[in-house]
């Protein structure tokens, strides 16, 4: 059981949003996780460089969260392998349909995209069924 | 590649901004996939802050959105073409990735950002998840390339 904060939803939310918006005046690029992440993989581009900074941030954030003195929790409930499959599905997935939780469901429906605020249904739906599967048997 | 101030100024700049993307998933909890989960479970003990964290996210980004397209001093974009947001139309790939993309995140409650940042958890369980999910955007390359 997780609980509610409401207060570290919306301040966390407003930092990610922020981010966003400055990416996009600094770098004129969406903050989507997984354009950026596929986008260090060979073959390699000019664009690749800022991407590799911007995941290196992404992975220290953690470090320095816990260095000023937060903890972070991450609780897993599922098998390694069961992980791995999960890994997979949202990697070419994301691919696929051009985006994830970030790209479609952040800066693409605060532009107003159609294709986004269609993803972002599809997959919330999908991804609803799933747990309701896992969790309550079908 | 040039590498000149420009570059470096750039990079460093992503840099930052990928720190705080993270400090903001984490602040938000979004970083914990119980957290997730247990948005998406309707049915059970239901968590909403999710949807606060994406409304305030978008929220965010939409009113910031309005001053950037208004500032005649853009002075940092450097190149106009875009790899994102220049396809349109609802499309198979579209609904069939995001679908995919749905069970993935179903059943586990990591999504990439998330999944970057939790390279620094130790949890074997991460690990694997973030190698896998490498190997499907490697995958769909190779399948790309093969069209």
């Amino acid at each position: 059981m997780t609980t509610f904060a409401i207060l570290s939803a919306i301040a966390g939310g407003a930092i990610i949003g922020l981010t966003a918006a400055l990416l996009l005046l600094t770098h004129n690029r969406v903050a989507g996780i997984s354009g950026i992440a596929a986008g260090i993989l060979p073959p390699w581009t000019a664009e690749s460089g800022w991407r590799a900074c911007f995941l290196a941030g992404l992975i220290l954030s953690g470090p320095l969260y816990r260095l000023a003195g937060g903890t972070i929790t991450m609780e897993i409930n599922g098998s390694v392998p069961l992980m791995a499959i999960a890994g997979l599905l949202v990697g070419y997935g994301s691919r696929l349909g051009g985006g994830c939780t970030s790209g479609h469901g952040i800066c693409g429906i605060a532009r107003l995209s159609m294709r986004s605020v269609v993803a972002t249904l599809v997959f919330m739906l999908v991804a609803g069924i799933v747990v309701f599967g896992v969790r309550h048997g079908l | 590649m040039a590498f000149n101030n420009s570059n470096l100024f750039k990079n460093l700049l992503a840099l930052l901004l990928g720190l705080a993307f993270g400090l903001g998933l984490i602040i938000a909890n979004m970083t914990n996939p119980a957290k997730v989960l247990a948005f998406l479970d309707v049915a059970g003990d239901w968590d909403p802050s999710l949807a606060f964290v994406m409304a305030s996210a978008l929220l965010t980004l939409a009113i910031a959105q309005r001053f950037i397209k208004n500032s005649p001093e853009n002075l940092l974009i450097q190149s106009q073409s875009s790899c994102d947001g220049t396809q349109s139309g609802i499309d198979k790939n579209l609904l069939l990735g995001a679908a995919t993309f749905g069970t993935g995140w179903g059943l586990s409650g990591i999504c990439p950002g998330p999944a970057f940042v939790g390279l620094s958890s130790g949890e074997i369980s991460s690990y694997s998840f973030f190698a896998a999910m490498l190997l499907g955007f490697m995958a769909f390359n190779w399948v790309n390339r093969h069209h």
